[in-house]
């Protein structure tokens, strides 16, 4: 209550964004709790949109039935060629929703619990000087229904860590970097550009970091975040989108001077006696600041 | 009895009036299924179950001596109350996956029915009585009893009548489903378990025959064998086996759940004598050592169908288009018949899948349910079933 009642105090106003692809099975639950107790029991997010890539299963009929907002993002700025993935439905997130702080919260979590919300936009209702606001776990993996106790987060491990660690290691302080759900204020992020896949987590904090220090950040822990495991395969390619990126950004602000690289991503798949190569394409296109689009210019009147 | 009609007009639209309270229900729901609660083992639900009562604003509420989670709604007159009564526990392990998975319209999980679509219901009503600015005469006491299914025995309830300090006029149990059930009596019930063990000195040189699971199974075929009369009706239900470790390792234990119940008690008892004859008599012929264990006990009866209550919740039900489904019990219904009070269960939606861990309940019929469950509390309160 009182977190609602500094929010009005400072005339604040609160989206919360849901990424989807497919995810029927967890949806109706988060938009449950998230209205029940954030919006009906205490007042404290203003809207709750679902912003899809495109789902084959009930995801939006399950969302719209529990009162959500729902979007496919290929809606939203028509008018720009559409690309697909996470990345592209929280820029677009941007332009749609109203909030003075948006909130994001990955679809896939089954032990859904209204802090996952509260206790990332609190940092930024009680702290001005706090920007960007981001989750921390203690992550167990959910495999096949069963419960396990520890793991998880192994990309962050055994990629962005170290990678931190050797460029920019002030950043190591964040506990789970490429954790899902934070809280922003809207004035960072229509200054920051969006890579629209893997890489959007690690460009925000080398951006943010970049742009307003250490300072800006702030973390929060959300005790434990249930979801599905990923196999190893698409752990590969999910570090090499977030190589990309963080090449980019390493070469652009000097970090690294000369690093030409492929956007074809190599794998092996063994089929009966022999292995064969599987050649992925993986480009991490990039949205500019929302601030450069001139539509959003014009609807939030900057 | 008071005429009925005029609570009967108060009704015509409550359904449909408590669709806006969804979302504060289901999330109720699923935070309670999500908390895990085997018998003995509540606490966390409890806490939680406190946590909203107090942020309804219901000041009187604490976990009593047992552990149940007690909330008090006062009334205009609090010289007597209604007691509505869910059961906190579950039949699943902490160990078992408690998420709820919520569908446009259904939910499933373990004990999504059994009972935490009571207990949500429970917590709900003081923020429903309050939005809709229902004012009770009587004090309503919401009671999440703990130790209630198999082993615990009822023993939350039991120690809440022992102990409280309201003069109690009525009471309702809620369980999750079936929508429909009508249940204002208690059948004799007795409950308990045969373990059947090879003793460590066995000779295992005899081949196949050394197995606890063979020396179960003769004790079931001899209860099978039990004559039991058609008038009054009885049976006995063979509910659950455990035995054994692996396909090629001879069993050394095994372990039958079983429970007599019949309409009659003298019935009952004679049965309870019958199974421990058996028990020795196979005991002493196997060698092996077959143990009863009998942990639960409930006496027959409760209200008659004619009891102004019973006919208030007919009524009630008739009203909303639910066709009553009478049945009897043997849960909290039979704590409350043994201190004479007034007493029914009702079911507040349909399902499927009971006791597995996919249970499954509907959401559109819980409106119709929770209409039901606020009119009776509305006849009890407005005096109509005394």
């Amino acid at each position: 209550m009182k977190l609602v009642e500094a929010k009005k105090k400072k005339n604040l106003t609160i989206s919360l964004c849901l990424p989807t692809l497919n995810e029927e099975k967890t949806i109706g639950k988060e938009i449950i709790i998230f209205r029940s107790e954030l919006m009906e029991r205490y007042p404290l997010i203003d809207e709750i949109a679902v912003i899809d890539s495109g789902s084959e299963d009930n995801t939006l009929e399950v969302a719209k039935n529990y009162g959500a907002d729902t979007y496919l993002a290929s809606d939203i700025l028509p008018n720009l060629e559409p690309k697909r993935g996470k990345g592209e439905n929280l820029w677009k997130a941007i332009y749609q929703l109203k909030g003075d702080i948006i909130v994001y919260v990955d679809a896939d979590i089954s032990n859904i619990h209204p802090r996952f919300v509260y206790g990332l936009v609190a940092p930024l209702i009680h702290r001005e000087e706090v920007k960007y606001v981001k989750a921390f776990y203690d992550r167990p993996l959910a495999f096949s229904g069963n419960v396990r106790a520890s793991g998880g987060g192994r990309v962050t491990e055994i990629l962005v860590r170290p990678l931190f660690s050797l460029f920019f290691p002030d950043l190591t302080a964040m506990i789970q970097p490429l954790s899902g759900e934070y809280a922003v204020r809207r004035e960072v992020l229509e200054q920051i550009a969006f890579p629209i896949g893997y890489g959007v987590e690690t460009s925000h904090l080398i951006d943010v970091y970049h742009k307003y220090g250490l300072e800006a950040f702030a973390q929060t822990d959300l005790d434990k975040r249930v979801h599905e495991n990923k196999p190893t395969q698409a752990l590969g390619k999910m570090a090499f989108g977030i190589l990309q990126t963080f090449i980019k950004r390493a070469r652009a602000l000097g970090v690294i001077e000369k690093a030409e690289h492929e956007t074809i991503l190599r794998q092996f798949q063994a089929r009966q006696d022999q292995y064969e190569q599987n050649l992925i394409e993986i480009v991490e296109e990039e949205r500019p600041p929302m601030i450069e689009i001139e539509e959003y210019r014009k609807k939030f009147k900057k | 009895m008071k005429d009925i009609t005029s609570l009967e007009k108060k009704l015509s639209g409550l359904e449909e009036q408590l669709k806006k309270y969804r979302e504060v229900l289901l999330a109720n729901l699923v935070m309670i299924g999500e908390i895990p609660a085997p018998t003995s083992d509540e606490n966390r639900r409890v806490k939680f179950i406190l946590n909203r009562f107090d942020e309804a604003g219901l000041t009187d509420s604490s976990i009593d001596g047992s552990g149940n989670g007690i909330g008090v709604l006062s009334g205009k007159d609090n010289s007597e109350a209604i007691l509505i009564n869910a059961h906190a526990d579950t039949i699943f392990s902490a160990k078992i996956d408690h998420t709820m998975q919520v569908s446009s319209n259904s939910i499933t999980g373990p004990g999504v029915a059994d009972n935490s679509l009571g207990l949500a219901a429970l917590v709900t009503l003081p923020y429903i009585l309050e939005d809709m600015e229902v004012e009770l005469n009587r004090d309503l006491v919401l009671l999440a009893g703990v130790k209630s299914l198999g082993r615990g025995n009822l023993e939350g309830i039991h120690f809440f009548l022992d102990n409280n300090p309201f003069t109690i006029k009525g009471a309702i149990c809620i369980e999750g489903m079936q929508l429909g059930r009508l249940s204002y009596s208690s059948i004799g019930m007795l409950r308990g378990e045969i373990t059947c063990r090879v003793p460590e000195s066995y000779d295992w040189s005899r081949f196949g025959d050394a197995s606890a699971i063979l020396t179960l199974n003769e004790v079931i075929n001899k209860i099978n064998d039990i004559h039991l009369p058609k008038r009054p009706r009885t049976s006995i239900v063979m509910g659950s086996i455990v035995g054994g470790t692996s396909f090629n390792t001879i069993a050394r234990d095994a372990t039958l759940g079983f429970e007599v119940r019949s309409e009659s008690q003298e019935v009952v008892e004679r049965a309870g004598e019958t199974i421990n004859d058996i028990v020795l008599e196979v005991s002493s012929k196997t060698g092996d050592q077959v143990e009863l264990d009998i942990f639960a006990k409930r006496t027959p009866g409760g209200i008659p169908y004619s009891h102004p209550l019973t006919k208030c919740a007919r009524s009630v039900m008739e009203t909303l288009d639910i066709e009553p489904r009478l049945a009897p019990s043997t849960s909290e219904l039979s704590a409350l018949i043994d201190k004479n009070i007034p007493a029914l269960t009702l079911g507040l939606t349909m399902g499927e899948r009971t006791s597995k861990t996919n249970e499954t309940i509907q959401i559109e019929p819980i409106y119709k349910g929770l209409a039901q469950l606020i009119g009776t509390i509305l006849a009890v309160d407005g005096g109509y079933c005394e």
